[in-house]
């Protein structure tokens, strides 16, 4: 399978790197929002997007164009994100293309599922919450990135 | 040395300010932040505006304590490194987040009594030297991977 990762920088990228164990035996390329980030994902495939938010719809749309440009170049069979706006637009590009789709939300959101999240539940194949309490028959809990 | 991070994304003069005080109330130990977009001018503080990650992972593996927000990527790392940390949860009231989100977080873990949280600037004064004294203790350790249920259920998903 040739899975495609997607996340932010920081902590959504954090967290992205914590699953690196779900993704061996596959071919793993990842994006993110800053360049340097690469060199702690030495040896695979890394692009760089815009960074954009809900807060700035032209740079959103930009972003959402470069993203499916990579997706048409990358096509991968699943793509996977831990947010934020990016990976959003990433796995929608993917549903687009006809790759599988999961959103998991980040463990900072602790009382609701992310706006991002409710979106992504609209399309993606599987989203998960890394809170119990947030878990419903739509939204898996099944245990979270710490360990 | 106390390590203080306040993320990479937006300011958080607030943190810096307190920090910046209770810097002359401690002389013997060394602070060291790190920031970006300041406005406020530190007077009493070692401060740094970019870090490059290796820098960052060196100041981390010193300090003997982590002040920060309560962003996810600078707890997960204050668990990683076993360092105690001590948060002030950025509030949408300051402008210093779009939401609340970093206080349900921070209430969140204190009650898995990962970190320690401060709900106020003078809370952080009054948490900061019991911690560096070693009094309040935070030994919860993480691995360097997501849980195995949650590798599991991924793996499972990719190659059905």
């Amino acid at each position: 399978m040739k899975v495609l990762a997607i996340a932010s920088a920081g902590g959504h990228w954090i967290q992205l790197l914590r699953l690196m164990p779900a993704f061996e035996d596959n071919e793993v390329i990842f994006i993110s929002t800053h360049k340097s980030f690469s060199d702690t994902v030495k040896g695979h495939d890394f692009f760089v997007v815009p960074d954009a938010s809900r807060w700035n719809k032209l740079r959103l749309i930009y972003m959402g164009f470069v993203m499916l440009k990579l997706l048409l170049r990358i096509k991968p069979d699943v793509v996977i994100t831990t947010g934020a706006a990016p990976g959003l637009m990433g796995i929608l590009a993917g549903k687009i293309l006809g790759a599988r789709a999961v959103w998991i939300d980040s463990i900072a959101n602790v009382e609701q599922i992310s706006l991002s999240g409710r979106i992504a539940l609209l399309f993606a194949d599987r989203t998960y919450t890394q809170w119990p309490n947030l878990a419903s028959n739509k939204v898996y809990f099944n245990g979270n990135v710490l360990s | 040395m106390i390590f203080v991070t306040t993320g990479t994304q937006e300011p958080f003069d607030r943190l810096l300010r307190v920090v910046d005080v209770i810097a002359l109330k401690i002389p013997d130990i060394k602070i060291v932040a790190q920031t970006s977009k300041s406005q406020y001018k530190v007077a009493n503080i070692y401060l740094h505006d970019f870090l490059s990650p290796v820098e960052f992972n060196t100041l981390f593996d010193k300090a003997q304590l982590i002040v920060a927000h309560a962003g996810m990527g600078t707890i997960i790392s204050a668990l990683v490194h076993n360092k105690p940390i001590l948060v002030l949860p950025r509030l949408a009231k300051y402008g210093e987040h779009r939401n609340d989100h970093q206080l349900a977080t921070a209430k969140a873990f204190e009650k898995l009594q990962y970190l320690h949280v401060a709900y106020s600037e003078e809370e952080l004064e009054s948490k900061i030297l019991p911690l560096i004294k070693g009094h309040m203790s935070c030994n919860h350790k993480i691995g360097k991977y997501a849980s195995q249920q949650l590798i599991a259920s991924l793996k499972n998903f990719i190659t059905a």
